[in-house]
């Protein structure tokens, strides 16, 4: 039995619906990530899970108790803000504290636990400073050590980490990772950030338009996307269009590109970029030629653009100091494996025959 | 070009503040000649030493406090509500907020006397502790514009629905929220509501005349109709009232969280935020 249970939920305002027939089971002690553009409606399902919204169908509970109908006070569940939320009329120590005396605990052992808390985040020499005197990094630590004073059961964050300046990004996300860990929390995490859910996560929730498309872990969701838009969203992939011939093999203007597994009619094939080379290797056995359209130097990679059967196909290379990268307009040889490449649309040979 | 707007616009500061200081001089002049032939505070002295003038002060300045304490009680709720829950009745809100400007006190007064006369169910006007409360809700009504457009614009300053949430996320009842988190947060916009609240009803002439209250405003009409030197004594000490209440208003307006209740004139230095 999973810790926490979202079954078939929706929700709309009015006539817009926003969630649909959602369903998720989360361990334990695990991280999740609601990964999805903008306006997908991440915020919405979380916001159901914290009780600041209600379902139009369907249930979720925690530990085995339906909360549907709970008000959010009533759940014990920590959230932090994308906008930090703190309360600007008090201090740190009082902000990490609110839960706490909202539960009744006695003001000595709130006093060790508001300590301990503000330690766990290393900022137990700013306890007496108010919200305005703190940095937005130190701001969104203290609402995390806030939020997870009470000791909830389940940990939310929206975005909390969307207002922050790309290198406090980088070590805040590590920094909440591990104090996940150390406490072995429940935590869906919601970014539009596809880097952040890859490194973060146990698993991934890609939601578009108010589904689930794929629930996996970061690898699956990485390596074999179920659908167009979740291997769109989640990192580079070039798309190619071809005709399937329904023996393994696809026509793509004019060169022939062996598939993984059979298919027949227009099929759209995607690359990951660093599945792609321009050295020749034993696996490596499907061959396309074009010219180089761009040349992106990103330091430990360079990211070519190669102009190939009336399409852009990215190709990473590691940078190598002794062998400067080929140049815009050169002609090049791009090899990769029919193992790595990502058949997105397909009818299955057996299908498209019972359909002529 | 540039360098002659200052001397513009310095003159027209100087001829609006001449407008308003030369009466003012005048009256204080006046106020200080009492005594034939010398220079006195007699004017005030004569004031001070009046029964009726204890009297009448202390009970405007109850029935101000008790409109304060009744306008805070509705208007914070109500503007809370309105932003969190209600955001497309706010205009509707804000313009009923407004009426009181638009009709005059008399009407209000009079409607008052008929809805609470002798002859209504709930007859406020025949007792002292009756027509007490009808002056303080005239009060209440009289200050509501300044009190609602103080505590929306205060509360227009926080995020009140992510705050809100923050706390009830954190087990805090609705009470609790509104107490702990909401109010903290807008005192200082209550408290410049609540100065503007009190200048207004603590000279008010109209409602606690007809109600016959013994009433401040009212004392200081009488007294213009009887003396000479006293009703510029009283102009000059009610003028000082509000420019104090102006003051204080500011003062805590500008206070930070966590500072003192007044605020020290000379900051210490800023403390330095590190990343
Ligand atoms: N309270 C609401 N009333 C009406 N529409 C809403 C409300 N909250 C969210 N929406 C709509 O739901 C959609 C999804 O929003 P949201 O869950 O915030 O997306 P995300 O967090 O993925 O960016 C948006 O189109 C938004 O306009
Ligand atoms: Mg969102």
């Amino acid at each position: 039995m999973s810790f926490l249970r979202i079954e078939g939920v929706k929700k709309s305002f009015g006539g817009n619906t926003v969630v649909r027939g959602f369903d998720l089971s989360v361990e334990k002690g695990e991280f999740i990530s609601f990964l999805g553009p903008s306006g997908c409606g991440k915020t919405t399902m979380l916001r159901m899970v914290a009780g600041f919204e209600t379902p139009t169908a369907g249930t979720i509970s925690i530990d085995g108790q339906d909360v549907t109908a709970q008000p959010p006070n009533r759940r014990r569940i920590g959230m932090v803000f994308q906008a930090y939320a703190l309360f600007p009329n008090m201090s740190v120590a009082d902000n990490v504290a609110f839960g706490l005396k909202i539960a009744g605990m006695p003001a000595a052992q709130i006093r060790e636990r508001v300590a301990e808390m503000l330690t766990l985040i290393g900022l137990r020499h700013l306890a007496d400073r108010y919200p305005y005197q703190l940095s937005g990094g130190q701001q969104q630590r203290v609402a995390l050590a806030r939020a997870l004073a009470p000791s909830p059961r389940v940990l939310l964050l929206d975005e909390p980490l969307s207002a922050l300046d790309a290198k406090i990004r980088v070590s805040l996300r590590e920094e909440i990772r591990a104090l996940q860990r150390k406490l072995g929390i429940t935590t869906i995490f919601v970014t539009h950030d596809q880097e952040e859910a890859l490194s973060m996560s146990d698993r991934i929730v890609v939601m578009n338009e108010g589904r689930a498309d794929q629930i996996g872990t970061p690898f699956e969701i990485y390596n074999r996307p179920k659908t167009r838009f979740v291997a769109s969203f989640v990192g580079n992939l070039s798309l190619l269009e071809g005709e399937g011939t329904g023996d393994a093999r696809a026509i793509l203007a004019g060169d022939e590109v062996i598939l993984p597994f059979p298919a027949r009619g227009r099929v759209i094939l995607g690359l990951r970029p660093e599945a792609a080379s321009l050295q020749a290797s034993a696996d490596r056995t499907n061959q396309l030629t074009g010219r180089i359209d761009e040349v992106n130097f990103l330091g430990s990679l360079v990211r070519l653009r190669v102009a190939v059967a009336g399409a852009g196909v990215l190709v990473d290379m590691f940078n190598n100091p002794g062998n400067p990268p080929p140049g815009r307009g050169d002609i090049v040889t791009i090899h990769f494996a029919p193992a790595d490449v990502q058949v997105l649309e397909h009818t299955p040979p057996e299908l498209a025959i019972a359909a002529e | 070009m540039r360098r002659s707007l200052p001397i513009v616009s310095t003159l027209i500061v100087l001829l609006a503040a001449s407008y308003f200081l030369i009466p003012l001089y005048a009256t204080f002049q006046f106020s200080l000649q009492m005594v034939r032939g010398q220079w006195s505070f007699e004017a005030y002295r004569s004031v001070f030493n009046s029964d009726v003038f204890a009297a009448t002060v202390t009970f405007s300045t109850i029935a101000s406090l008790a409109a304060i304490l009744v306008g805070v009680l509705i208007v914070v709720p109500t503007a809370y509500w309105v932003r969190l829950r209600l955001p497309r009745w706010r205009p509707v809100v804000e313009f009923v907020s407004l009426m009181p400007l638009i009709i005059p006190p008399v009407v209000l007064v009079f409607g008052y006397v008929r809805l609470f006369g002798s002859t209504s169910y709930l007859p406020l006007t025949l007792s002292n502790a009756g027509t007490n409360t009808l002056l303080v809700a005239g009060y209440v009504v009289l200050s509501l514009p300044y009190m609602y457009r103080a505590v929306d614009n205060g509360m227009a300053a926080i995020d009140i629905k992510t705050l809100t949430e923050a706390a009830e996320i954190l087990g805090a009842s609705r009470f609790r929220t509104i107490a702990a988190v909401i109010f903290p947060n807008v005192r200082s916009a209550i408290v410049s509501g609540a100065f503007l609240s009190f200048s207004i009803s603590f000279g008010e002439f109209v409602i606690a005349s007809l109600l016959n209250r013994p009433a401040f405003g009212p004392y200081l009409v009488q007294i213009g109709q009887d003396r000479a030197y006293e009703p510029a004594a009283l102009a000059i000490m009610s003028f000082a009232l509000i420019w104090a209440c102006m003051v204080l208003m500011q003062l805590f307006a500008a206070r930070k969280p966590g500072g003192r209740i007044l605020p020290r004139l000379i900051r210490p230095s800023a403390r330095s935020v590190t990343p």
